[in-house]
């Protein structure tokens, strides 16, 4: 009579916020989610302008390098990148603090899981960012330089807010990526949403019901950062006329 | 030869604002100046005149180092602007200086288009010179109503029309209190019935002593305003003088041949 009963169980018992719901664990892995989407996408954001500026005015070495940099993290799976990168990421950073002479340290998975994303994500965030400033019109560039203004100046006020309305689509493509990307991170045993999903399924047996659960989760998150974006993309071009159709 | 403008007009030395000399500038193996030279004082007005290709635009972009001259001296104020072999400057921070004292106006006004016309004008005062911001808004709003665009100083710069947008870039040029300017074609990109208000506001800049290195195709305009004139040709100045002498009496074939075509 008693498994009958628990296989039985509504989806809204299945899905209450207390045990024996797995409401919370859901809640709790899309929170660990979010942390890692947004971690990983600050970060990666973060590389991709350094990397953006590095490609269109560094120098032939720092070209070179990430050149290989974007190459090599867009041409193989992220899968694999994930695990190369999990278990080279801390090791590399164990040498870097030996070799500065201190102690060996053990990351916490939050902190790698956001590293190794965040890395990925920056190879396409480069990408992005170098073609929306390679759109900025040239002119106002120079309009900048003939005034005095310093490069990082100008980058800082002039290329940059010009190249986000440029960049925006793009971006948000990557967060999206982001979010989702997440999910890879179940392979490393990191409990986010599609973990917990998978532990709440496979304990319950009811898959159908948390696996639309997780669906409608993602969704949500999809939803409103397109709501989101819509409004910053709208900012980003404020002084461009709308084109009538 | 160096050649000092406004012959005759001057009483007393007036302080040089920029020399030229023996400016030579190559674009790979194609050699575009060949070697120029000019000296603007305080109050003068060149207007330099040319054939199209004939390096006028490369000259005036080399004396802010948009472009980097392949040899010769670029002197800003008095202040050799020192460089390395290869033309660019050697040091950033004295070029960068040298340009805040130099308004340039391009022919496609390149005004910030994410910027309203008061954000352009304040820009530069605000966040390069440091001048308090109220005081650079009360520059920038004297300088709009000058220029006739007060109205549309709220205005994002793709809502004016060409000859207002190139009104404010001109008023964006004088709102860091230039000591000379520098202007490329200033009318060309605009459509006909536009020119004139453009002109008019050069016109009053030119009445007030302002020192200007003006390129152009409005020889008529350039007669009017400027005390000196300078014709390239092919990278080397084939003649040059005082407006009346260069437009009236052009010793020069290819000058002669230059204004005819022109009607
Ligand atoms: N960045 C560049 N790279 C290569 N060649 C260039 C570059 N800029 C200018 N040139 C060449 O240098 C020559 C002079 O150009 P410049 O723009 O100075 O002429 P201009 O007298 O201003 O002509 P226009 O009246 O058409 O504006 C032209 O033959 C042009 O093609
Ligand atoms: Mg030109």
């Amino acid at each position: 009579m008693m498994p009958l009963a628990a296989m039985a169980a509504s989806p809204f018992e299945l899905l209450a916020l207390s045990p024996p719901g797995w409401g919370g664990t859901l809640l709790l892995g899309l929170a660990n989610t979010m942390v890692i989407a947004v971690g990983a996408y600050a970060l990666g954001l973060a590389i991709g302008i350094m990397g953006a500026f590095g490609k269109l005015y560094g120098g032939p070495i720092t070209r070179d390098l990430l050149a290989v940099y974007t190459t090599i993290v867009r041409a193989v799976p992220e899968l694999v990148l994930i695990l190369i990168l999990f278990y080279a990421v801390p090791g590399l950073i164990n040498e870097i603090l030996i070799g500065l002479g201190h102690e060996r340290i053990v990351l916490p998975p939050l902190i790698t899981g956001i590293a190794v994303l965040g890395v990925v994500q920056g190879a396409y965030s480069t990408e992005v960012l170098r073609g929306a400033i390679q759109a900025v019109p040239h002119g106002q560039i120079e309009a900048a330089r003939a005034m005095g203004m310093t490069p990082m100046l100008t980058a800082r006020r002039i290329t940059l807010p010009l190249m986000t309305s440029n960049a925006i689509p793009g971006l948000a493509n990557l967060w999206l990526n982001a979010t989702k990307d997440t999910a890879l991170l179940a392979v490393i045993g990191f409990s986010e949403l599609t973990k917990a999903t998978y532990q709440a399924a496979a304990t319950t047996k009811a898959f159908f019901t948390f696996y639309l659960a997780a669906m409608a989760l993602y969704l949500a998150i999809s939803l409103l950062s397109t709501v989101l974006f819509g409004r910053i993309e709208k900012w980003a071009r404020r002084g461009q006329r709308v084109m009538s159709r | 030869m160096t050649v000092t403008a406004r012959e005759g007009k001057a009483s007393g030395p007036r302080p040089e604002r920029i020399r030229i000399e023996n400016l030579h500038k190559s674009f790979g193996e194609i050699e575009v100046l060949k070697g120029v030279s000019l000296t603007a004082c305080e109050g003068d007005v060149v207007a330099v005149i040319g054939g199209s290709g004939s390096g006028k635009s490369t000259m005036l972009r080399c004396i802010n180092f948009l472009e980097t001259p392949t040899s010769g001296k670029i002197i800003i104020g008095g202040e050799e602007i020192r460089m390395r072999p290869d033309g660019s400057p050697a040091d950033r921070r004295q070029i960068e200086h040298a340009r805040q004292h130099l308004g340039m106006v391009f022919q496609s006004f390149n005004l910030w288009s994410h910027m309203t016309i008061l954000q352009n004008l304040i820009e530069v005062p605000v966040h390069v010179l440091k001048v308090p911001k109220d005081q650079a808004v009360a520059i920038a709003e004297r300088l709009l109503d000058r220029v006739g665009l007060l109205a549309k100083k709220d205005a994002y710069p793709a809502y004016l029309s060409g000859g207002q947008q190139q009104r404010a870039a001109i008023a964006r040029a004088l709102a860091i209190e230039p000591r000379a300017m520098l202007f490329d074609e200033p009318t060309s990109a605009l459509d006909p019935e536009l020119v004139g208000e453009v002109l008019s506001v050069i016109r009053d800049l030119a009445a007030e002593g302002r020192t200007m290195i003006l390129v152009t195709h409005e020889m008529k305009f350039a007669r009017e305003v400027s005390n000196h004139v300078m014709y390239l040709y092919n990278g080397l100045v084939e003649e040059q003088g005082p407006p009346e002498q260069v437009f009236g009496a052009p010793r020069s074939e290819r000058l002669q041949k230059f204004l005819k075509s022109l009607g």
